[in-house]
């Protein structure tokens, strides 16, 4: 089965620029790309009439609500939600019911991810046992099974014992930690960040400084253990200027954020709007600034979607007991490109911080357009619009925390392996 | 005046609408001196005390007012345990609709937990306090307390002591009172003051003498036990030692300044009983009888509108 995708726009890696093209998928892999391509035998076309050809892109940060969650997202509608915001790999959170920090419970997610045809599904496996944050997890069988990295999910590894055997132990099978980066203690009971808006809307803050001060310990322990770890959905300007420095001293630290901290302050959660109370919280403008900042000089090495299915029962309670999380692999590449639009990053960076460097820094073959690669591929229309809203986003979980914004970047279609999974 | 759909807080309102409610509650302290009543007026309405956290003064209050207008009350309770309350929430409000229960009077530990009702309940929805958000009748009550005891409700510095960072009834008071155009001066210990809370019109102290300091109001807060057990102060002993209203701090403030407090005290621990007792300043008690009479006019206005 090949397939001919004519007059497409597509990133030259070399010029790091948009040029029109045609590619040829065969056999479920990129087989040739350029201009004016023959059509072979039999080969289906594609016209793009100048939509974007990009990598499917590749999510470093998902909860999928299985095992155990499956009234909030079963893996099926994860991957129906995923196709159709052209993602082909998820590296999935180990915080399920039971965590993943059992070999067999790696298998089960891999194999899954395949049933589905669509998307690949690269676990994380947990830092701590149970996510429990008293004891290391099996890291060498663990890593043998397929874990990606370890990390106790939305729970910080708050013990600076823990941190440091974790960083440590983990240095051995050269593997990182990725940590939710909130210092648990000054987090504990917080429903927002702490400041004016937390204070008149009467809600218990969580203050920014919680991201900073345990960025500030665990790149102290990753200098004194030699290990890797990487914040994840990093959201304070106080925390990236952490991180850049250590970047700048070689230590092995690594980021990414999400689009909330990028897209959306903390006025979001105005009238009590349960569907953007988010873990971490949403931050004031200056942080939000700070974010696109750090994704625009490099600090930031990917997007994540940060996708947490929640239910509406999960979501219709006073915002303190309201869960947080927001679903976003829909509008994960909308929200991405609205960056573009407003001019703070060139699509050539955005599409890298969606494909290129989250495939890199989880070390699989994915994430460019190369001959000879998987034909994980995503064709969409940067230019023409639609808008969010909740109640009929594909997939199951609904709870977007941008419900009712215009996004423009439909997604036309999305392939798995030359297999066409959306549009 | 304009239309009122719910109260949920101070904020939603503007000057020109608190005025209209203080003038009509006015009212209703003649009427109520006068020993008449309004009967007529929320005839064949049904008012619903729905109240998540005890609170016999302010449900006692709502009910009085409800009835003195003429308006069915009926009090509802619900224990709430940590689990169950946010189910319990939504399904009261079903519950509720299909009662066609026109005046509903909230109360919630939890922040917003009224304007969530206010989405899914077809009765005007009054905040009798949510969480640590807002007491907005608490601050219209405060208000015409002193409006009568001063003659205006502008231009007054107001010193409000005591656990800004819990009290809902603080949060309400300074939208009221710097709307009207009043100064309000916060006293608590660092650990009690909120952050961000110093809008315009509002300044901060840690210090009694200093906070007092010509202030025509001392509005005393009450001080959770649980408090103590958080860690944000370490014993009332020491509490009242530096934030309790005594007769030597009431003398840094102006010599006829007024003392008021919520409800319900904590003798000893924010209020020494001499001052709470002492008629001459403190205006505790007339506190409770416009709170009848600034009910009385909140009902009647949503009733309207």
């Amino acid at each position: 089965m090949s397939t001919l995708f004519r007059k497409i726009r597509y990133l030259d890696e070399a010029a790091q620029n948009l040029i029109e093209g045609d590619l040829l998928v065969q056999g479920g892999v990129i087989a040739d790309f350029g201009q004016n391509l023959g059509r072979p035998d039999g080969a289906a076309i594609v016209e793009a009439e100048g939509a974007v050809l990009a990598p499917g892109l590749v999510d470093l940060r998902a909860s999928l609500g299985e095992p155990g969650f499956e009234y909030r997202e079963t893996i099926a509608s994860a991957a129906e939600a995923a196709a159709a915001g052209g993602i082909t790999s998820i590296a999935v959170l180990p915080d399920s019911a039971p965590p993943i920090d059992d070999p067999a419970l790696l298998h089960l997610i891999i194999s899954r991810g395949v049933e589905t045809g669509s998307v690949s599904l690269l676990p994380y496996a947990a830092a701590t046992r149970g996510l429990r944050g008293e004891e290391l997890a099996e890291y060498g069988l663990l890593k043998a099974a397929g874990a990606v990295a370890f990390t106790d999910g939305g729970k910080a590894i708050a013990s600076s014992r823990m941190m440091r055997l974790a960083l440590a132990y983990a240095a051995g099978f050269g593997m990182r930690i990725v940590q939710h980066p909130e210092d648990a203690e000054l987090a504990r009971g917080g429903a927002a960040t702490a400041g004016a808006r937390a204070t008149w809307m009467g809600l218990p803050g969580i203050p920014a400084a919680a991201e900073a001060i345990c960025v500030a310990r665990d790149i102290r322990l990753a200098k004194l253990t030699g290990g890797a770890v990487h914040f994840a959905h990093v959201t304070t300007g106080e925390a990236l200027d952490l991180i850049r420095t250590a970047k700048d001293k070689g230590l092995k630290v690594t980021c990414d954020t999400a689009p909330p901290y990028f897209d959306l302050n903390e006025t979001a959660i105005g009238d009590y709007r349960t569907y953007c109370k988010l873990s971490p919280p949403l931050r004031t403008e200056t942080d939000r600034l700070a974010v696109i900042a750090a994704l625009a000089d490099g600090t930031i090495d990917a997007i994540a979607s940060d996708h947490q299915p929640r239910d509406p029962d999960d979501k219709r309670l006073p915002f303190a007991d309201a869960a947080p999380g927001g679903a976003g692999l829909a509008t994960l590449l909308g929200v991405t490109l609205a960056r573009v639009q407003e001019g703070q990053l060139t699509l050539p960076q955005a599409l890298a911080l969606l494909t290129k460097r989250p495939a890199a820094w989880l070390g699989i073959e994915a994430g460019v357009i190369a001959r000879g690669r998987p034909a994980d591929l995503v064709l969409f229309h940067p230019e023409r619009s639609w808008q969010v809203q909740a109640g009929a986003l594909p997939g199951k979980a609904q709870n977007t925390p941008f419900d009712g914004r215009a996004l423009e970047g439909v997604v036309l279609g999305t392939w798995k392996s030359g297999k066409r999974v959306y549009g | 005046m304009a239309s009122l759909k719910h109260l949920l807080g101070i904020e939603g309102l503007n000057p020109v609408t608190a005025t209209s409610l203080l003038d009509l509650a006015e009212s209703y302290v003649l009427l109520n001196r006068s020993g008449k009543t309004q009967r007529d007026l929320l005839r064949g309405r049904t008012l619903i005390n729905l109240f998540f956290e005890d609170s016999t003064r302010t449900r006692t209050s709502f009910e009085l007012a409800g009835r003195r207008l003429g308006a069915d009350v009926v009090n509802m309770s619900v224990a709430t345990s940590s689990v169950t309350k946010g189910e319990t929430l939504l399904d009261t409000a079903a519950t509720l609709n299909a009662m066609n229960c026109d005046l509903l009077v909230v109360r919630h530990n939890r922040s917003g937990a009224p304007h969530l009702l206010a989405e899914k309940v077809g009765a005007a929805v009054i905040n009798a306090g949510d969480g640590t958000h807002e007491h907005p009748t608490q601050a219209l009550l405060d208000a015409l307390t002193i409006r009568r005891n001063k003659g205006r409700i502008a231009g007054l510095t107001v010193a409000i002591c005591g656990d800004i960072a819990h009290s809902r009834v603080a949060r309400s008071n300074i939208l009221l009172l710097t709307m009207m155009g009043n100064f309000v001066r916060l006293i608590g210990p660092p650990t009690l003051i909120p952050g961000g809370i110093a809008t315009s019109g509002v300044s901060v102290f840690h210090d009694m003498e200093e906070g007092l300091q010509g202030a025509d109001i001392v509005m005393m807060l009450r001080l959770q036990k649980e408090r103590m057990t958080g860690g944000m102060v370490p014993s009332t002993r020491e509490f009242f030692a530096y934030y309790g209203l005594d007769r030597r701090k009431l003398g840094f403030a102006k010599p006829d300044a007024l003392v008021m407090h919520p409800g319900p005290m904590n003798r000893g621990v924010e209020i020494d009983s001499a001052i709470a007792d002492d008629a001459a300043r403190s205006r505790i008690q007339e506190q409770v009888e416009m709170g009848v009479a600034v009910r009385m006019a909140v009902l009647d206005t949503l009733a309207r509108g």
